[in-house]
């Protein structure tokens, strides 16, 4: 079957050379233990709503590295195509590297078809990839946009599982969310109210999860285009810092200064002829 | 009669979750499910119910299980949603395939095999129960079941899923032979009804489907016009 796209090579799953290393280096001596960094995780709240004119799709703006806030404006509404965005939720660089690699496929297809992307496709080549991976890639997206079929959007797992839905939330925000969306969702919504809701979903999540926060970023996709709104809604508590902690050129008296000459000796020289004629 | 799937195997029993990230992010999206088929003289008739679980959480609460094949087959899912949803893709891939070069719709015996070597040769890796049916010229409305484990049978009716255990004595006391289209819609709506109210992975709408040489037609039961029974 012939593809027009270029998916990595499938390999037989992952490749666990270090991982002998890994125990090496865990189980080692007392002074020699050492702790196997943890990813980081997105702890999130996304959302996306079906409209009458396309799709809505919202993000918060926090990425945690266990209890501690790593990003406090991490983009989470991923470009795939100039007419589907996605929503990553879970492992951040799990997320980040799937999106872009569907990305890229998705470009190269349009241009040896001569055709935009459908969202279906994207769907399609999600499943086909974390399916393989058996969920040990942590990815769970949504994915929303507009194409000559329709305004879709789709929920893709981390284990392959994929669903199409009107309205949907994702990530550890997504209880909240969906309560918001489970209440005001109606079918055909105009512009503002989509927007709304959506940004109200995410505020639920950020106001009700601990691994949600800072700001509030919405996309919206058309048959027209994009608007990406990055941010929707500032957080209230942004905290400024109160001073600035560079150090100006000399803060440190240098006290001596000494230069050693390092003597190089020429040892052996070889040249290599390179064919530049050019040959036909 | 085919083993129930109770619960999906990686179900665990102590909850190891930080504050932060809620148990259920961790579970695998499950269809756990109540499907069921009934052959009837002309065709068959199909139905399941919506819900899809990861954990405690519903993830999908108006689900589709009902798998369209080939143009006269249908494929009921219960599971690991991933699993089943790409087993469906690849044996759509591969009967489409085998139609084209044979240049004549397919059989349902050829469609259960395909499902049935998939399963049966990935049955460590796989979680997937399966009733594959529909009609075809050679043999009429057919239901075959391929449960987890790659077993593949022929059944005048079959029910599989988490709720499936709950109406086995249903089924078994109620099915007649010679039943006709609409006795085994209201047969198929009663059952899967009955499963989801006893049933916590099952639930939602009840969505059927009768597949025969005029085509397929499908219908959804919302919650509010189930069946209703005294003691639910």
């Amino acid at each position: 079957m012939a593809l027009s796209c270029v998916l990595e090579p499938a390999l037989s799953g992952f490749n666990f050379e270090n991982s002998t290393r890994n125990i090496v280096l865990e189980n080692g001596s007392e002074e020699g233990k050492i702790k196997a960094p943890k990813p980081m995780k997105t702890g999130t709240t996304i959302a996306g709503v079906v409209y009458k004119d396309g799709v809505v799709l919202g993000a918060d703006t926090r990425a945690t590295s266990d209890e501690v806030v790593a990003d406090k404006m991490c983009a989470k509404i991923h470009y795939i195509a100039p007419n589907i965005y996605c929503c990553g939720a879970g492992t951040a660089a799990d997320t980040e590297k799937t999106t872009e690699m569907l990305s890229s496929n998705l470009t190269i297809f349009s241009m040896n078809s001569g055709r935009n992307p459908r969202v279906v496709m994207a769907v399609n080549i999600l499943q086909d990839m974390l399916f393989r991976y058996r969920g040990m890639i942590g990815a769970h997206l949504i994915l929303g946009g507009v194409d000559c079929t329709g305004s879709h959007l789709y929920t893709v797992g981390p284990y392959g599982s994929m669903d199409k839905v009107p309205y949907l939330a994702m990530g550890s925000g997504n209880l909240p969310a969906m309560g918001i969306l489970e209440d005001r969702f109606k079918a055909n919504m105009d512009l503002e109210e989509a927007k709304s809701l959506v940004s109200d979903a995410i505020h639920a999540g950020i106001m009700s999860d601990l691994g949600s926060g800072n700001n509030i970023d919405l996309c919206v996709i058309t048959k027209e285009g994009v608007d990406y709104i990055r941010p929707h809604k500032e957080s209230p508590f942004n905290y400024k810092r109160q001073a600035k902690y560079k150090y100006k050129p000399g803060t440190t008296p240098v006290l001596t200064k000494t230069v050693t000459q390092v003597e190089l000796e020429l040892l052996d020289e070889t040249v290599q002829m390179m064919e530049t004629a050019g040959s036909s | 009669m085919a083993t129930a799937l109770q619960f999906p195997a990686n179900v665990s029993t102590l909850n190891n979750y930080n504050d932060l990230y809620p148990d259920w992010t961790q579970r695998e999206v499950s269809t756990g499910t109540t499907i069921m088929a009934v052959e009837f003289d002309g065709g068959v008739v199909i139905g399941a119910d919506s819900r899809t679980t990861t954990g405690a959480y519903i993830a999908n609460r108006v689900t589709d299980k009902l798998t369209p094949i080939h143009d006269r087959i249908f494929c009921c899912r219960s599971g690991s949603a991933a699993d089943t949803q790409a087993i469906a893709d690849a044996v759509t891939y591969q009967l489409g395939f085998h139609s084209i070069e044979l240049d004549e719709a397919p059989l349902i015996q050829t469609a259960a095999s395909l499902f049935r070597d998939m399963c049966y040769r990935y049955r460590e890796e796989l979680m997937a129960g399966i009733i594959v049916a529909g009609w075809d010229k050679r043999r009429g409305g057919q239901v075959y079941t391929v449960p987890v484990g790659g077993m593949m049978t022929r059944q005048p009716v079959s029910v599989g899923g988490s709720g499936s255990s709950y109406i086995y004595g249903y089924v078994d006391s109620n099915y007649k032979t010679g039943m006709t289209k609409e006795e085994c819609l209201k047969f198929t709506a009663e059952a899967l009804t009955l499963a989801m109210e006893r049933d916590g992975s099952s639930g939602g709408v009840v969505r059927l489907a009768v597949i025969s040489e005029q085509g397929v037609e499908r219908q959804v039961i919302l919650g509010n016009q189930l069946p209703k029974f005294s003691t639910v």
